[in-house]
């Protein structure tokens, strides 16, 4: 499925190896497909064969505990679940977080500038104003996927992977936006950074935010 | 107990991984070669998800602290205990003051180190691996360097193991003998490593030139390769059309394919989740075979079916039974 091109009509799925499988639905990447597709993980996971079901941006990976023999019945409980999926609920937190946006901070904030054709300050101002809600947590720990983001300030995701990105930045990758939480490699371009802790191993949940809660940025400065 | 004594901090603590974490946004993290940790693990008689200590860059060097049986497994590194050679995939009794020294690899490019008892670090959600990116798991979240001490699970077993143990130790057969696959000759000669590939969700978004590439050109392992992913070099794989993805989860041996064309394997330190498209994965049951390709060794990559990649799964448990009943019957004829 791709932003550029017609949804598709029914439900693709895929394999992942031997490992995992990855149920992809037709229909746009909104809050109520996201909905559907919580329930949809919490229905699965306790199926023989699932070791785990990960929500994605409107899409969602089953992981085998060992790879069923017949992935073509699989497949078809699968789309015979989506077909009862309802929108499920989470009671979520709002969390404020401050942003430093541009300069240092922000390194690719001109490439999403050049790409948009807005100013920095345009970009800032897009992009701190909606109540973004937790789609998803994935990427590394304790990192969410936001739903929410206003397609103007779009940008496709680098061409080559940065490796070496500090951990608090907040990032645009094609229609998504995000806020990682530890250094590392990423293919999203960095407009701002935060100083907010998302992860602690030893807290169970380990991780700080669930599908759900609900992020603001607030702009703390922005340099251009 | 063991003193690591060499100053490159690569090498790490890993078990077979952290598994039922990814929806927190934890990778599965464990050793790149499943197989040799396993089968180190195996011969010194510990549960196969025992944690060891994988060993990516060489020379290498340990101090024994303590009498301890240890075993060695994966990339043939010419390995000597105090100056005596040992032969790969094998297992002997070391002495306190022992040094034992892993030398450039004459086949293969990780080495695992196990300890009778495995490595006693803490459980951290649910396994001992290193989580580099999140910085916890392992000895202390972070790779080892120069004057960490090891120490082992200590286990009634282990005395016994000790008593009884062969001065001569035992070992197995590696498996790059036993599961042979792909060009033969390429792997006598050690030019090419060969893995199976399962097309994944966007092959056919490939122009036709492209997949042609993919399945019959050579890709080099680019030397910015590492336990998150290798990268690689060849013919750029062009798209028909533009692909954006959403983000959505993916695995070790996913084949990830950004704009500028040249693939990226995702590895055992890879985020749980991706956006670039995705050609295809090498299987699970060949990751090992990739673990064990050094850096700008040419790679081919091989189609093949789901039914066959369960199948191969099988293969390698068949192995593992293997060196389960060797280790068992040394065992049994030290009684």
């Amino acid at each position: 499925m791709t932003n550029t091109n017609q949804p598709e009509q029914t439900p693709r799925i895929s394999l992942l190896g031997t490992t995992a499988l990855l149920f992809e639905p037709p229909g746009k990447m909104d809050i109520h497909t996201q909905r559907r597709i919580w329930w949809l993980a919490r229905e699965v996971e306790t199926w023989p064969c699932i070791k785990e079901a990960v929500p994605g941006m409107s899409n969602l990976m089953l992981v085998f505990s060992t790879p069923p023999r017949h992935v073509d019945s699989l497949e078809v409980d699968l789309i015979a679940a989506w077909g009862r999926a309802e929108e499920l609920h989470l009671e979520g937190r709002i969390v404020e977080l401050p942003v430093i946006y541009g300069g240092e901070y922000g390194p690719h904030i001109a490439d999403v500038a050049a790409h948009t054709g807005l100013t920095i300050e345009e970009i800032v101002k897009i992009h701190s104003e909606p109540l973004y809600t937790v789609f998803a947590l994935g990427s590394h720990p304790g990192y969410c996927y936001l739903g929410g983001m206003d397609p103007r300030i779009a940008t496709p995701r680098r061409k080559v992977p940065i490796r070496g990105l500090p951990g608090g930045a907040v990032s645009i990758g094609g229609a998504q936006t995000g806020v990682s939480a530890s250094p590392g490699p990423s293919g999203w371009n960095t407009i701002g950074h935060t100083a907010l802790s998302f992860f602690d191993p030893l807290r169970a949940p380990p991780s700080l935010l669930a599908p759900g809660d609900m992020i603001r940025f607030k702009v703390e400065r922005t340099i251009k | 107990m063991i003193e690591i004594l060499s100053a490159i901090p690569l090498s790490s603590v890993q078990d077979l991984g952290r598994d039922g974490y990814l929806r927190y946004g934890v990778g599965t993290s464990g050793a790149m070669d499943r197989l040799a940790l396993a089968a180190g693990n195996i011969l010194l008689g510990n549960p196969d998800n025992s944690a060891a200590i994988e060993i990516p860059f060489f020379p290498f060097e340990v101090r024994f602290l303590e009498d301890i049986a240890f075993a060695l497994t994966g990339a043939d590194a010419a390995a000597e205990l105090d100056g005596h050679a040992m032969p790969p995939w094998w297992t002997l009794q070391a002495r306190k003051g022992q040094v034992l020294r892993l030398n450039p690899t004459r086949r293969g490019a990780r080495c695992y180190l196990a300890l009778a008892g495995g490595v006693n670090v803490p459980v951290v959600l649910g396994s001992r691996s290193t989580q580099l990116r999140g910085e916890f798991g392992g000895y202390c979240g972070r790779n080892l360097k120069q004057g960490d001490v090891i120490r082992a699970i200590q286990c009634g077993e282990r005395r016994e193991i000790s008593d009884r143990f062969p001065a001569a130790g035992f070992g197995v057969e590696p498996p790059e003998f036993v599961l042979p696959q792909g060009d033969l000759e390429s792997i006598a000669q050690g030019t090419r490593t060969f893995v199976r590939v399962l097309p994944a969700a966007e092959y056919d978004c490939y122009e036709e030139a492209s997949l042609e590439s993919f399945w019959n050109k050579d890709w080099k392992i680019s030397a910015q390769s590492d336990r998150y992913g290798y990268r690689l070099e060849g013919l750029a794989l062009v798209p028909k059309r533009t692909l954006e993805q959403r983000s959505h989860g993916i695995v070790p041996g996913v084949i990830q394919v950004p704009p500028s064309g040249q693939p990226i394997i995702q590895l055992r330190d890879a985020q749980p989740s991706g956006g670039y498209p995705k050609i295809g994965t090498v299987i699970e049951a060949d990751l090992w075979r990739l673990a064990q390709a050094d850096l700008c060794t040419q790679l081919r990559f091989v189609k093949t079916t789901y039914d066959e990649a369960v199948a191969a799964l099988d293969t390698v448990d068949d192995y593992l039974n293997r060196v389960r009943r060797l280790a068992e019957l040394y065992k049994l004829s030290m009684r």
